[in-house]
This record gives C-alpha cells, sequence and structure tokens, in this order.
C-alpha cells in the first residue's frame, strides 16, 4: 500500500491525538482513587489482584481480588473511556474478602485494585493486562 | 430496555453451621455500556444493572456498584458465612429501574 502525502499527514495527527488520549484518561484514574481514598497515603501490602497476562478479547476479562480483612474494594482500568469498573463492599457475612468477575477492557492497559482497610488505610494492587482486541465496541 | 433478563444463582443446598461457601451468580443482560454506536452512527444509550447485592437472613454478605466496565451478562463469585438455617436473598438493580431478585434456601445440619 503507497501512502500519499495527504494520508501521512492524517496518520500524524492520528497518533498525536491517540498520544494524548491516555493522559486524559489518567487524569481521571487518579480523580476516582482520590474519591475513594479522600487523599489518605496509599500502602501496597495485603491485597491481590488476579488478571490474566494477556486477553484474547476484551469484552470478557476475568479477574479476580482479594484483601483479607478489607471493608470495600475499588477496582479500576486505567485506559478505559471511564476508569471505574466494579466496588466491593463486604458485609459482617462474607467470609472472605474476595470477589471474582468479568469486566470489559478497552485496550492494553493496567487494570488496579484499592481495598480500604477497616482502621481507615488504604492498600493498592495492579497489573498490566494485554488485549488483543478492544472491548468497547464501535 | 433490557429483555429476556434472568438470574442464576448457584448455592449449595446444606452446608454445617459457620461453614465457608461459595456463592456463583450470573444475569443475563446485555449491559450496553453507553459507549457504542449503531449502524447510523448513534450512540446507544447506557442500560447497565448498577448494583448488586446479596443478603441471608437480612445481613449483608457483599454489596457491589457496577459500572459500564463490567461485562455482558454479569458475573460475581464470592464466599459467605454459613450461620444457620436460611435463605440467600439476591437483588439486582437495573439502570431503567427494574429490580431483579432470587432466593436459596440453605440448611443448616
Amino acid at each position: 500500500m503507497n501512502f500519499t502525502r495527504r494520508d501521512t499527514l492524517f496518520m500524524a495527527i492520528g497518533s498525536a491525538v491517540a498520544a494524548a488520549l491516555p493522559l486524559r484518561a489518567f487524569a481521571a484514574v487518579e480523580d476516582d482513587i482520590a474519591a475513594f481514598t479522600g487523599g489518605a497515603a496509599v500502602g501496597t501490602e495485603g491485597i491481590t489482584l488476579i488478571a490474566p497476562e494477556i486477553a484474547e478479547n476484551g469484552n470478557t476479562v476475568p479477574i479476580e481480588v482479594s484483601a483479607p480483612g478489607a471493608v470495600a474494594i475499588m477496582v479500576l482500568a486505567a485506559g478505559n473511556p471511564t476508569p471505574a469498573v466494579a466496588t466491593f463492599t463486604f458485609g459482617p457475612l462474607a467470609a472472605a474478602q474476595s470477589a471474582a468477575t468479568r469486566i470489559r477492557l478497552a485496550g492494553t492497559q493496567d487494570v488496579i485494585a484499592i481495598a480500604k482497610m477497616p482502621d481507615g488505610s488504604f492498600v493498592r494492587a495492579s497489573q498490566e493486562v494485554k488485549v488483543t482486541i478492544g472491548g468497547c465496541g464501535g | 430496555m433490557a429483555e429476556n433478563v434472568k438470574p442464576r444463582v448457584r448455592v449449595p443446598r446444606d452446608a454445617t453451621a459457620g461453614e465457608v461457601i461459595i456463592i456463583k451468580t450470573l444475569i443475563s443482560h446485555p449491559m450496553e455500556s453507553g459507549q457504542r454506536k449503531d449502524g447510523d452512527g448513534n450512540l446507544i444509550p447506557r442500560s447497565i444493572i448498577n448494583r448488586f447485592t446479596c443478603e441471608f437472613n437480612g445481613e449483608t454478605v457483599i454489596d457491589i456498584t457496577l459500572e459500564p466496565a463490567i461485562s455482558t451478562n454479569p458475573y460475581f463469585e464470592f464466599q459467605a458465612t454459613v450461620p444457620e438455617t436460611g435463605a440467600f436473598e439476591f437483588t439486582w438493580y437495573d439502570d431503567d429501574g427494574d429490580v431483579y431478585t432470587d432466593t436459596k434456601e440453605i440448611t443448616v445440619s
């Protein structure tokens, strides 16, 4: 395939826009985290996030989060148009503070889990998932 | 409008007191994210289940807030403690105001 000068120009614009997008999404992720933690410091111990390294289909990516003793766990997908994925709040009869579900990922990105502990502290874990086909449709 | 919404829940029929059981739930729902476009380029409006709760004899097991990034046919797997004989009450809240429920009895021997 041959590129005309016009094609090349459009491609350059396209890639510039694509490069600018993650920055905007990143700001939204920070906002969501701040809303959940109230700006408190976030540790890294005591939470596990299980997600596949490579997901063929971004429409259903199985994930599992677990944070023993946590009150609530929030899951974020940093590269999605809206980063929030789900918030799990555990009641007194939850035997383990863990849950598994299936999520949509728009493309290769970091999945982040943040747990709120009963003493008011927060811990986070993240994992990169490589997505072959994105899950946000046209 | 979500049609043919059918909840499916798997809970063991009996357990010993204080036993930890695994609950699996699935509900058939398109979970339209509000990001997709139809053939004419119009945005398809968001229509998802935004909340799911599981209670046992009135006490909360888990309460989940769902966002559009949850896949079609939302599936959840979690663990619960069973202190006594009773019933698990599962509730799904749709964006359009519909509420879907399912109940599973469990006997403690």
